[in-house]
């Protein structure tokens, strides 16, 4: 009986945990123009509202743009630093790592008022150079961290037997260790777009009028101009964060699999 | 002769490996390869952040800013309702997140992945789409209060948004995944055989978990919990959409000083608080933290 109840009480649990996430797919298909449960009537008007709009189209196109750069940046920097950090002889290495984890400590408003500050006399704000730097240092310590614990599980010695086979340095790390580290590095680029995608509070202070990622226009329209096009922008958004994330999963099972 | 000179050279590489030189790249490739990083954090990072504090300090009086910090009450408010909305946000986490991850750590096949799955959904849902979906379920004109109003529990709509209470329930629902996940992977690190030992030595099954299994996932515990607070005293974006006026916290205020009142050195000294107070907290845990495994369990 009390082994029943517990369950029933971490069941629960479980279910508001994901009870908001997927609350919104029924408001987006809600034909009501105000929010009403259980819904009242299907429809995807407020879908073709989202499409059809053009500051949301702009905006998220700014978002895809600024998340596709940030991925590219961040996941070459973070597995070129990785590399250094897990087999290089560095000087000073457990700073390094602590420098690397630093965007992960610092409060998000501190470094979003801080990016304000020095990017706006230089003209860096609403941008996309401006968003890919601000987000490329927010998502480079998952790729670091994420890269690191896959290289450490690859055997040294196998880039050893290549170089002693007379291959060269770089044959050697693109021949042996790469194709063994491809799966990290795929899920850390999943996660550097991810995290460019979904980051609100920093592009909330480096937008401006111009130039809004999705999530600076989310804000605002939840803030001042609550629709039921927010509904169907967020169960998009949950669809796309999603996704990457079974993709995440696949990488990760067939990695155990090997 | 060719593949004599080959095995010649593969020989002498091999010597070379032998004594070890050869096991780590070169200092040189390495700060080569790490150069990249140190460009991008310096000028995205440790330059934006030390410049804004170098801000609260360039004033004729240099530390001006702060003592109006603490010695307005109404800042000093601000200050201590957010380590005290913090507090109460990681109890809260901690008190339905320890059962939840011991249940979970107690699954098997595919319970197991559905209650993993709970915690990963809402983890890498946007923070604007739960805070939405809080909006949505405390409002006024809100699913729970058309629900009590429904049932005849109420007779008009309880004021639940933009009050303190709406801001705890909401952070603590954001931070849950953050404290369930380290203690999860504590507990599941504790060889089963240990408690089943304590069992057989005639220990009951609340015993068995008070002397052997709780104490052995304090790391988790404490990473836990120092994770959610220090989330929870930075947290901007949920407190500003679901909390009132009197439920301001340090990240609304900074926010403000700057976007509205442009005031740079005040919101600079409210920053550094907020910096500082971080720092010392992760330094004072660093051991509890041990980041790599912290961040491992994020994915």
């Amino acid at each position: 009986m009390v082994r029943r109840s517990a369950d029933l009480v971490i069941a629960t649990v479980l279910f508001f945990l994901v009870l908001p996430t997927l609350l919104v797919v029924p408001l987006a298909l809600n034909d009501a123009s105000y929010i009403a449960f259980p819904p009242q009537g299907l429809t995807l008007r407020w879908f073709e509202a989202y499409l059809s709009d053009p500051d949301w189209r702009i905006a998220t196109i700014f978002s895809l743009e600024i998340a596709a750069a940030t991925t590219v940046v961040a996941t070459i920097v973070g597995t070129m630093a990785a590399i250094a950090l897990v087999r290089g002889k560095l000087p000073g290495k457990a700073l390094l790592q602590v420098l690397c984890l630093g965007p992960m400590i610092v409060p998000p408003i501190v470094f979003g008022v801080a990016l304000y500050l020095v990017f706006s006399p230089l003209q860096l704000t609403g941008n996309l150079p401006g968003f890919v730097l601000a987000h490329s240092v927010l998502a480079v310590p998952f790729v670091v961290v994420i890269v690191s614990a896959a290289l450490e599980r690859i055997d040294p010695l196998l880039e050893l037997a290549a170089l002693s086979c007379g291959a060269s340095r770089l044959r050697a790390f693109f021949g042996v260790t790469l194709p063994n580290l491809a799966p990290a590095v795929a899920t850390a680029a999943v996660f550097a777009f991810l995290t460019s995608f979904d980051e609100a509070t920093v592009s909330f202070f480096i937008s401006d009028t111009g130039g809004k990622t999705i999530s600076r226009k989310m804000f605002e329209d939840i803030d001042f101009n609550l629709t039921p096009v927010i509904a169907a922008v967020s169960a998009i958004v949950v669809a796309v964060s999603l996704l990457l994330m079974g993709a995440i999963h696949l990488l990760n099972g067939r990695q155990e699999q090997q | 002769m060719t593949s004599s000179l080959a095995r010649q050279s593969a020989a002498s590489t091999f010597r070379g490996l032998l004594t070890g030189s050869s096991r780590h790249y070169s200092p040189l490739l390495a700060i080569l390869l790490i150069l990249p990083l140190l460009i991008l954090l310096a000028a995205g990072f440790v330059y934006p952040v030390l410049r804004l504090v170098g801000i609260s300090l360039s004033e004729a009086a240099p530390f001006e800013p702060y003592r109006r910090a603490f010695e307005n009450p109404l800042y000093m408010q601000v200050l201590l309702r957010t380590f005290r909305i913090a507090t109460v946000v990681t109890f809260a986490c901690f008190a339905i997140g320890y059962p939840t991850a011991y249940a979970i750590a107690h699954m098997r096949g595919r319970l197991a992945k559905l209650g993993m799955a709970c915690l990963f959904i809402p983890l890498w849902t946007s923070v604007l789409v739960r805070s939405y979906a809080w909006i949505v379920l405390l409002g006024r004109n809100g699913i729970i209060n058309n629900l009590l109003l429904d049932m005849g529990l109420i007779s008009a709509p309880l004021k639940m948004l933009y009050t303190e209470g709406a801001v705890i329930v909401a952070m603590t629902h954001v931070l849950m995944p953050f404290m369930i996940l380290p203690i999860h992977s504590a507990l599941r690190s504790i060889p089963s055989a240990y408690e089943q030992a304590a069992r057989n030595l005639g220990a009951g099954r609340m015993v068995a978990f008070r002397r052997v299994t709780f104490p052995l996932s304090l790391p988790g515990v404490f990473a836990g919990c120092v994770i959610c607070f220090i989330l929870a005293i930075g947290f901007y974006i949920t407190p500003a959409l679901v909390g009132g006026p009197g439920a301001l916290m340090m990240a609304t205020l900074i926010g403000q000083q700057t976007i509205v009142l442009l005031d740079w050195p005040f919101a600079a000294a409210l920053s550094a608080i907020l910096l500082v107070a971080t720092l010392l907290l992760v330094m004072v845990f660093r051991r509890a933290l041990s980041f790599s495994k912290g961040l491992n369990s994020v994915h």
